[in-house]
């Protein structure tokens, strides 16, 4: 392991794509973007890793490039953000339901409209039934470690699924952070050469997103839902992998200081690190009060959610996104279903918050915990809202 | 008429329901879409093959004498082999129920 570097994390995701020994990446150069596709590009043109850069007239050309490439039997990496994403959305349902193992990383950016650019959740929020391996950094040394993860995770023949890794946009892909970059040594022990269970080639024809019948796409459907819900052992395999080699450990749901808590906040991303200091100082003055942070959004992490919010009375649900005339955030919206069933289940507060890049404050957390102990429904709230 | 076979369950269907036998649609009839079959008139027709140029399904093809007919396994019955005929020579007949 390497001694720690200050470095943006939108050029780290770039850098620990340079070590997975890539074949193609395909982006729109342009905005929306990060610094991961413009640093990537650098360390191509510089020579530093031996890979076919293809810079495409949109994100909708960018994911089909990535589709095309990775059916040929290449390691493939794609980065967008926002509305690079939602017009890559025709294209995801696809790469999933031919088994690509296509790696994403997306700046997770509000979408329009109104135009605004900085971070929320809306963009990967609207992606979330295409099929895709969901997972959530909470700051810059998991982007780099999850990044390299995703590789053998979608390759994986017990997978072969795309996957794509969220950071908060701003703020995390634009800080400059203390970080540990594994060495090429390393991460050739961590990561095999791919393995495609099949590839475009003429020597031995194969068919590949076929046209389907009535007959069988519901068949097709249950495949695929069983392939994400599986991937979900093979993903917790290579966390434990990482942990072994690297030290540093991955689980679906982590809880901070939850144990014996009677209100719990949940978080996804980068606000997970705000909130535990909040976690902190509210233990200080006696509240009873711990953290779960969602590192795997899909597949769902059912088990591990439901055991690590046993035994709470509270459950603040914090969702950077919304769901237009809906019951509530998507995250809160999928908890509620979850414990539906469950004879002691918590009382659900959910606050949408941090939209846009809205800033959201250890003392923001601190109001959120104080106002949820009154509140008497389980409606949501837009937390910060000027009335 | 001899029909694909589908997967008798889903644990069968291949990952990303790949296909790897080569060009196995052909065992897919689509013959049985037909409500019209194309009669061809060989005293009005000049032989020119405009319906075996323009069939989308490919299953018009050349008799021994020159003539044209189609392979009625394949045949969806869309008519456009008789809209093109420049001498009218191909008349579509509704298929018996």
């Amino acid at each position: 392991m390497g001694k720690r570097i200050g470095m943006e994390v939108g050029i780290a995701a770039a850098e620990a794509v340079g070590l997975c020994n890539i074949d193609v990446a395909a982006v729109y150069p342009i905005t929306p973007q990060s610094h991961i596709a413009e640093h990537l590009s650098d360390i191509v043109h510089d020579g530093r890793i031996d890979a076919e850069f293809i810079t495409v007239e949109s994100e909708h050309s960018s994911i089909s490039a990535c589709a095309g490439a990775s059916a040929t039997g290449a390691r493939v990496y794609t980065a967008t953000s926002s509305q690079g994403l939602m017009y890559m959305h025709e294209v995801l349902p696809i790469v999933s339901a031919m088994r690509l193992p296509v790696v994403m990383g997306n700046a997770n950016r509000a979408i329009a409209g109104p135009l605004n650019i900085w971070n929320d959740h809306s963009d990967i929020m609207n992606q979330r039934d295409c099929g895709w391996i969901v997972m959530h950094a909470e700051n810059g040394q998991e982007v780099i470690d999850m990044t390299i993860q995703s590789f053998k995770i979608a390759e994986h023949a017990d997978v072969m699924l795309p996957t794509v890794l969220n950071m908060d946009g701003f703020q995390l892909t634009h800080m400059i952070e203390p970080l540990e970059f594994p060495t090429q040594e390393e991460v050739n022990a961590f990561l095999p050469d791919r393995v495609p269970y099949a590839t475009l080639h003429p020597d031995k024809p194969v068919s590949m997103g076929c046209f389907n019948m009535p007959e069988i796409f519901t068949e097709t459907m249950k495949v695929k839902d069983t392939a994400l819900i599986n991937s979900k052992k093979t993903i917790i395999k290579i966390w434990n992998e990482w942990g072994k080699q690297f030290g540093r450990y991955y689980k679906p749901v982590e809880s901070y200081k939850s144990k014996g808590a009677e209100t719990l906040i949940l978080t996804m991303g980068s606000m997970g690190e705000t909130a535990s200091v909040a976690v902190d100082e509210l233990k200080k003055v006696g509240k009873s009060v711990g953290l779960v942070k969602m590192r795997l959004w899909r597949p769902f992490p059912l088990d591990e959610l439901r055991a690590a919010i046993k035994g709470c009375k509270t459950l603040i649900v914090m969702d950077r996104a919304v769901t237009f005339g809906g019951i509530g955030g998507p995250v809160a919206t999928e908890i509620k279903s979850l414990i539906y069933h469950d004879k002691d289940r918590p009382r659900i507060v959910n606050y949408l918050m941090g939209l846009g890049g809205r800033d959201v404050t250890v003392e923001d957390f601190i109001v959120m915990v104080e106002r949820a102990a009154k509140k008497k429904d389980e409606t949501y709230e837009f937390y910060g809202v000027r009335e | 008429m001899k029909q694909k076979k589908w997967p008798e369950a889903w644990q069968e269907v291949t990952p990303g329901c790949m296909v790897f036998e080569p060009g196995n649609a052909s065992t897919y009839k689509t013959g049985s879409w037909r409500a019209q079959r194309p009669i061809w008139d060989n005293k009005k027709c000049i032989k020119c093959g405009i319906c075996y140029i323009f069939c989308p399904e490919a299953c018009v093809s050349e008799t021994g004498e020159g003539f044209f007919a189609a392979n009625l396994d394949y045949c969806k019955g869309c008519g456009i082999c008789a809209h093109e005929c420049w001498p009218q020579a191909i008349v579509m007949m509704e298929e018996e129920v």
